[in-house]
């Protein structure tokens, strides 16, 4: 089954180029997911850099064929550093009239067109609510249009299977996906390998999505149908290993080390909820490394379970969205009041209340920050891409283990669900994680604090003469007894807001990227790095001056922040939100900054940004 | 270095320097000191007990016991105490409530724990009342009753604890009364021995705001009228003169008949707490609803042939071990589809 006669024959043009946006657009029983993956990893495997972002309904399958269950899969693929998954559209592949009307408008003028165009008779159109045929009316006119009769190619590929027409028709993305191969000139081996893989146990289905495939090459290969195919050579990425990983298995991958490097079981105590449910289905696979999963009740048992398993010696974790944050809130004051590792990884989502399941936004900051009652201060952490998603794992665990804190970490669904080429660290350059359990019953008290990290000790229930009670009432410092005297209370409040504080010790300066000092300065955090860098890049390629700070470390805060902010004549703080981090920097440095932000569901554009960054300098 | 025999433990070792806050009269009194007096009689060491509590009077229980103890939040005792006894099983975990905290804000977790069968004992001190915040019906409170929350009567009906757990299908579920120090005793080293969950309903006097909430049961002579005493393999007979007792009817269900004129102790229902199926043991905890008669207590059920959650757990880990190997980290992150960059 070598796939190097399939190479074609240079007979008909092929051109190299340095960078593509590919978008694979149908309806969500389509398998635009899958199709879109497997290019990725594809492209990826063959050494480009990349960026993705799926975008798909929350719904699982809404009405067939209307603009409510378009599900689109994008990926951005390059010989040289990629940033975000692409602004405008090189390649759209749409297999639906929906999937048409709805990303048509982000395809770039003489962009190829690839169109399903058995889907395009009038009961399609009308749910679409079309009312011409764009095949036909010269809307499309602007663009290389490629209708496909995918349906009948497909059949035609398969018919001696003897599979029903459902079945067959289940392919045909698999056709569309093996004529993208062809267009950039990538083999279809891996994908093969993985239909064997995936219907291992259905020889015929193996056969039928392979033969789709092969089907979808030959076709242009035949047909010449596109004329041109292009070849982008592969990126020069940092020398290592590499694979593909998107944020939440990057997650689930940083905490499987993270208990490795303390000698910790791990134990992840989780309720499903979009997109932090991936978490959980990633570690309940990882049992061999000795990792509890508990599926809770709900997200409450999900936080307090965790609570529990920490008490007893775990490192404990728990993986939620917004909402599940919101039910979380008690049991996090009081993880703050006894005083206990724990990790809460925070997936974030458009919100209020459900909102927006499957979109992203960073819109849960404040909550992380501040969405307790009374004063309970949490270290908070975000994760910048999907491969460092591992290193704020690891981070936030290390922070946990030596503060004795509970820490959130922030993500969101771009970074959940998006995934990007990622050099596989060596485990020898992972540095341990210290943990000490109290032992010693001789002057044990279990809130007597180390000077230096204000940490309690950790005293495990089954250590003989450590015996101690810990609860969520005020209690004294040093011995843990119940007390409500003021003094008391004031004093403990000031104990807790010091201890998070001390963690800004081990939080290196930062060091702004660009311009160490100039006429912008760019704040942010969280998934927003990719695009604002790009961003950045091309405006001081035009030689304004504009420096990034990008924060992975939100509270506290690195300590050098405020003397940063000082060095720019504007700060511009560009958030998915409604200005939260601003809000923050505002209050704490008395700072001038503005805000882009931007509430969509979506992330930010390079040219929304650039627009942002020029209208700021007075361009 | 020699190895020192230590000395058994007694209740005093139970004890904590705190100063016990409950009301005085309290029937949590009875209940702490009849845990304190069993605890050292089960063989286990001091520090691999673990009092979980959640919110409310009985959930102060931790601080008096000089064990491990964890006094979390408002009802969510059986969750943490799930995340003690999943992550170290070898842990001796049991569990402090009452009837708002188990039933009304944490009702989710206890039916979830019980029918995950997590080896945890759970002591549901049913006062019918909120104590703590000053004497609101709870959800064990009667229909109709009037309190500072219902001046007009309660529109709620109750839960019966000993039938809500049955429900859930826990393994072992008793009841017990604070005033009945023996009883008490008996039944806490019953549900001790049970491997799997094992739930038991403390009827307990609040003499404050709901005091002779059992009166029917506690007061010296209604008590035998009244209460139903449970012993597996016993016929179920009750009254001053034991001359009462359970009968099967025809249709399934069970009457109460007077024993003598040809009916005698061998006509009746014999009790059988190891029944595998919950339907016996909740027919007899829907007694006391109807007139006539009697409150059981003692064990309803105690059927102890269902893995505990944390051995599953466990079992799964050591299997997929057993399978796959133990979990090596640089496979793992080298995993799938790799290439490399020169």
């Amino acid at each position: 089954m070598s796939t190097l006669a399939e190479v074609p024959p240079v007979k008909h043009k092929r051109e190299v180029i340095e960078r593509a946006v590919i978008r694979f657009a149908g309806d969500s029983g389509d398998g635009m997911q899958i199709t879109g993956s497997q290019f990725t990893n594809t492209v990826a495997l063959y050494g480009n850099d990349i960026a993705t972002f799926p975008d798909y309904p929350a719904e699982i399958r809404a009405p067939a064929g209307t603009i409510p269950g378009v599900s689109g899969f994008q990926l951005h693929f390059s010989s040289n550093e990629v940033y975000t998954p692409g602004d405008a559209i090189d390649v759209l592949i749409a297999m639906n009239p929906a999937a048409l009307k709805v990303n048509v408008g982000d395809l770039k003028a003489n962009g190829i067109l690839i169109i399903n165009s058995d889907s395009f008779k009038e009961t399609d159109l009308r749910k679409a609510q079309m009312t011409s045929n764009p095949l036909e009316d010269h809307s499309l006119d602007k663009f290389r249009l490629f209708p496909v009769e995918l349906q009948r190619l497909t059949r035609a590929a398969l018919q001696h299977l003897g599979l029903d027409a459902k079945s067959m028709d289940r392919c045909k993305n698999f056709f569309a996906l093996g004529m993208c191969y062809w267009l950039y000139n990538r083999s279809t081996e891996p994908t093969v390998r993985w239909i064997q893989e995936k219907f291992k146990s259905k020889p015929l289905l193996m056969e039928a999505n392979r033969l789709a495939l092969k089907g979808g090459y030959s076709y242009c290969e035949a047909t010449e149908a596109f004329q041109i195919s292009y070849e982008i050579p592969p990126a020069q990425l940092t020398p290592g290993l590499y694979r593909n990983v998107s944020g939440n298995q990057a997650l689930a991958l940083g905490f499987v080390t993270a208990a490795q490097k303390s000698g910790l079981s791990l134990f992840l105590g989780s309720y499903p909820i979009t997109p932090a449910s991936d978490i959980l289905h990633e570690l309940s696979q990882y049992k061999n490394f000795g990792v509890i999963t508990f599926q809770a009740e709900d997200e409450i048992a999900a936080i307090t379970s965790a609570i529990g398993a920490s008490y007893s010696g775990a490192l404990a974790i728990t993986a939620t969205s917004g909402p599940g944050m919101a039910l979380k809130t008690e049991a996090l004051g009081l993880a703050v009041a006894t005083e206990l590792p724990l990790v809460i990884c925070d997936i974030q989502r458009g919100g209020p209340s459900t909102g927006l399941p499957t979109k992203t936004e960073q819109a849960d900051l404040l909550q992380a920050l501040f969405g307790r009652n009374s004063e309970a201060p949490i270290p908070v952490l975000a994760a910048s891409t999907p491969g460092d998603c591992f290193w704020i794992a690891l981070e936030a665990s290390r922070i946990a283990l030596k503060y004795m804190v509970p820490v959130i970490i922030l993500s969101d669904g771009y970074l959940a669900n998006g995934a990007e080429p990622w050099r596989i660290p060596k485990l020898e350059d992972i540095s341990p994680i210290p943990v000490h359990f109290a032992t010693d019953p001789n002057g044990f008290l279990p809130y007597k604090r180390d000077p230096q990290t204000l940490a309690r000790p950790w005293a495990l229930p089954g250590t003989p003469g450590l015996e101690h009670r810990i609860g969520g009432l005020e209690k004294q410092d040093g011995t843990g007894n119940v007390n409500y005297e003021p003094l008391n209370h004031e004093n403990m409040v000031r104990i807790r807001a010091a201890k998070v504080e001390a963690i800004a010790q081990d939080i290196p300066n930062v060091l702004p990227e660009g311009d160490s000092e100039g006429d912008l300065l760019v704040v942010s955090w969280g998934s927003t790095a990719g695009s604002i860098t790009a961003a950045i890049k091309a405006q001081r390629a035009l030689g304004r001056k504009i420096g990034h700070l990008h924060l992975r470390h939100l509270n506290p805060l690195p300590s050098n922040v405020g003397e940063v902010l000082k060095r720019y004549k504007k700060v511009l703080v560009p958030e998915l939100n409604m200005g939260q981090l601003l809000w923050v920097l505002r209050a704490k440095y008395l700072v001038d900054a503005d805000g882009l932000n931007k509430i969509q569901g979506r992330p930010f554009k390079q040219a929304e940004l650039e627009q942002k960054f020029e209208e700021m300098l007075g361009f | 270095m020699t190895t020192a025999v230590l000395p058994p433990l007694t209740k005093k070792d139970f004890q904590t320097d705190q100063e016990v806050r409950w009301c005085p009269g309290c029937g949590d009194y009875a209940i702490l000191s009849a845990v304190q007096a069993v605890f050292p009689e089960l063989g286990i060491k001091r520090e691999n007990f673990v009092v979980v509590s959640g919110i409310g009077c009985s959930s102060r229980f931790p601080y008096y016991m000089n064990t491990y103890g964890f006094h979390s939040i408002h009802g969510r005792a059986p969750a943490v105490a799930t995340g003690i006894k999943v992550a170290r099983p070898e842990l001796e975990v049991w569990v402090a409530t009452g009837d708002g905290d188990a039933l009304a804000i944490g009702g989710n977790h206890t039916i979830h724990m019980l029918r995950r069968n997590v080896g945890i004992k759970v002591l549901l001190f049913n006062n019918r009342i909120y104590g703590l915040t000053k004497g609101q019906y709870s959800p064990t409170s009667e229909f109709h009753k009037m309190t500072k929350s219902t001046p007009y009567g309660s529109p709620d009906r109750p839960f019966n604890p000993v039938s809500l757990a049955i429900g859930a299908e826990s393994t072992f579920v008793a009841r017990s009364v604070d005033v009945f120090q023996a009883h008490l005793k008996d039944t806490l080293k019953h549900a001790a021995a049970h491997k799997g969950s094992a739930f038991i309903e403390i009827l307990q006097n609040c003499n404050i705001f709901n005091d002779g909430a059992w009166f029917s049961i506690t007061e010296k002579d209604a008590r035998s009228e009244h209460v139903l005493q449970l012993e597996h393999g016993k016929p179920l007979v009750f009254g001053k003169n034991r001359d009462k007792g359970i009968r099967r009817k025809p249709d399934g269900d069970i009457e109460v008949v007077p024993l003598g004129n040809g009916v005698t102790e061998t006509d009746l229902v014999v009790h059988d707490a190891h029944h595998p199926r919950p339907s016996y043991a909740f027919l007899l905890s829907h007694m006391e609803h109807r007139a006539g008669f009697p409150t059981p207590i003692g064990v309803f059920r105690a059927w102890d042939d269902l893995p505990r959650y944390e051995d599953v757990m466990k079992e799964q880990i050591n299997e997929v071990i057993a399978k796959r190997g133990p979990g090596d980290l640089g496979k793992l992150l080298r995993a799938g589809d790799t290439w490399e960059v020169k």
